[in-house]
């Protein structure tokens, strides 16, 4: 399992939009880098994010190599109540992670 | 070497004395503090996890002997390069610490920069955040000091240039879109942008040897050691905020 | 501090030597934006995009991105897509998002294979599209010019 991230404010007002904050650890290679023998290091990068809100999904995301080592993304979602947000994603090569964490509406 | 003399008597950290991160760019300054998005936090989140893992023949976590890592690692990193009495020699903490992995656990020494390393040092160095560098030079670390300082005057490479005259004669001026820094090993293990890795400060000061064109030592030689005692000792008090991010 | 940057590309590249735009060349994405839009003609408008004036390091750039949208059921941006010219492979990342977002903005970290022009499409619900620039000056490029050591 890949390790992550997610951070949401203490607690958010109902129906106003807060910030998700998302930290990934994988080394996205682009598969251009080259090792000190010359070899090209095989690309191997996250492609899919997934958000979900007590089970609705609420972003998602497509990433390419273009995206920097351990991506980092910060996306806005309303919630009507406290709930659980989930965040999931997987990489070329079939590996995943996920990450939770409760968003309180005060 | 006569010429050094003067420079030799002036051994001391660069007045103000400055930590890298003073010498980046807003955007990375940001990024290291960002207590969320900074991601060296990644392998500090590991090595905590790595903390409480059962390692080796003897089955011991660090957590074992160490207990809560928050607590018993604080200012631990900060006195590192040390001498050593069981190892009877000054050690870097990776060395430090696989004198635990290999000693106390039973198991593999772990590779510098193997992912397991760079979790472990740098949970331990964040638990000295916020802390003043303080390595002790005196007594059985004095000939290995010594030797750190002479290789830190001593010019080298094909660009025939020593640590001194980027790190103290120039620092804060521009070099090639940059900004030369003082050289203080405050804050590492650090998030390398251009190698896009958490890395140890002995993998930065071998890219400097690179940058001159020298042979690099290799990682945990004595000349290695002996330059991070002497750059440990002239940043002294400068405080840590360790895992720092470097474009 | 804000560093938004909405310079048409080619203006700001006169200071620079010519060996800094020595490797990759700026592509032509329109055919990139064209399999998105379907050809549905994109209006320049409403897409902020936020890029340091220079890149320490074309590996990791901070890029914020903020697009103009109420956000409702009748009105919302569905995705927002980061084309980078220079890079091997332009089309960085797409971002799905929805009404229930609340707000259409994101900030990530992408990798700049070199200075160029960084465009961001946005695409709205009823086929509508936004799209907005930004130029960025990067020194050491993302990609080709790496170390590993």
């Amino acid at each position: 399992m890949m390790l992550g991230r997610v951070q949401v404010p203490p607690t958010v007002k109902r129906g106003e939009p807060f910030e998700v904050r998302v930290l990934v650890q994988h080394p996205m290679e682009t598969g251009f880098r080259r090792d000190l023998d010359g070899q090209a290091i095989p690309i191997n990068i996250v492609d899919t994010l997934s958000a979900r809100l007590d089970g609705r999904e609420i972003f998602s995301a497509e990433f390419g190599s273009g995206m920097s080592a351990n991506p980092y993304v910060v996306f806005y979602a309303t919630a009507r109540a406290s709930g659980e947000i989930v965040v999931e994603w997987s990489d070329d090569r079939g590996e995943k992670g996920r990450v939770a964490t409760v968003v309180t509406v005060a | 070497m006569l010429y050094l003399t003067p420079l030799l008597a002036w051994a001391q950290s660069p007045q103000p004395a400055k930590g890298g991160v003073q010498f980046q760019s807003a955007d990375v300054r940001a990024m290291q503090a960002d207590e969320f998005g900074n991601p060296g936090m990644l392998w500090v989140e590991r090595g905590a996890t790595l903390w409480k893992a059962p390692r080796g023949a003897a089955k011991a976590s660090c957590e074992s002997c160490h207990a809560d890592g928050a607590q018993s690692m604080k200012g631990v990193a900060v006195r590192y390069p040390a001498y050593d009495a069981n190892l009877g020699r000054v050690v870097d903490l990776e060395q430090r610490i696989n004198a635990c992995v290999t000693g106390k656990q039973r198991d593999a020494a772990l590779a510098y920069e193997s992912q397991e390393l760079l979790a472990l040092t740098a949970y331990v160095a964040r638990q000295s955040r916020g802390m003043p560098v303080a390595a002790r030079v005196d007594g059985p670390a004095s000939a290995t000091y010594e030797r750190g300082r002479t290789l830190y005057f001593e010019r080298q490479g094909q660009l025939n240039l020593a640590c001194t005259h980027c790190h103290d004669a120039n620092w804060g001026r521009t070099l090639l879109a940059e900004k030369v820094s003082q050289g203080q090993p405050v804050d590492w293990p650090a998030y390398r942008l251009e190698w896009q890795s958490l890395a140890s400060i002995a993998r930065r000061l071998r890219a400097c040897y690179f940058g001159v064109r020298a042979e690099q030592p290799a990682f945990g030689s004595d000349d290695l050691l002996a330059l991070q005692l002497y750059l440990a000792k002239r940043a002294q008090g400068l405080v840590s905020s360790a895992p720092g991010v470097r474009r | 501090m804000k560093r938004r940057r909405f310079l048409a590309a080619g203006v700001a590249l006169a200071g620079l030597p010519a060996a800094a735009q020595r490797f990759q060349p700026p592509q032509d994405i329109t055919p990139l934006l064209m399999k998105i839009t379907g050809g549905v003609a994109a209006e320049s408008r409403g897409v902020e995009v936020e890029l340091p004036q220079i890149a320490e390091n074309g590996n990791s750039v901070p890029l914020r991105i903020k697009v103009t949208s109420p956000m409702t059921e009748a009105d919302h941006v569905k995705a927002i897509h980061v084309f980078a010219e220079r890079n091997p492979r332009p089309l960085v990342a797409s971002f799905h998002l929805g009404p229930q977002a609340g707000r259409a903005e994101i900030a990530t970290r992408v990798r700049l294979a070199g200075t160029q022009t960084v465009t961001v499409l946005a695409e709205l619900s009823g086929k509508r599209f936004l799209m907005g620039p930004a130029y960025v000056l990067v020194t050491a490029a993302a990609c080709l010019d790496e170390s590993l050591l």
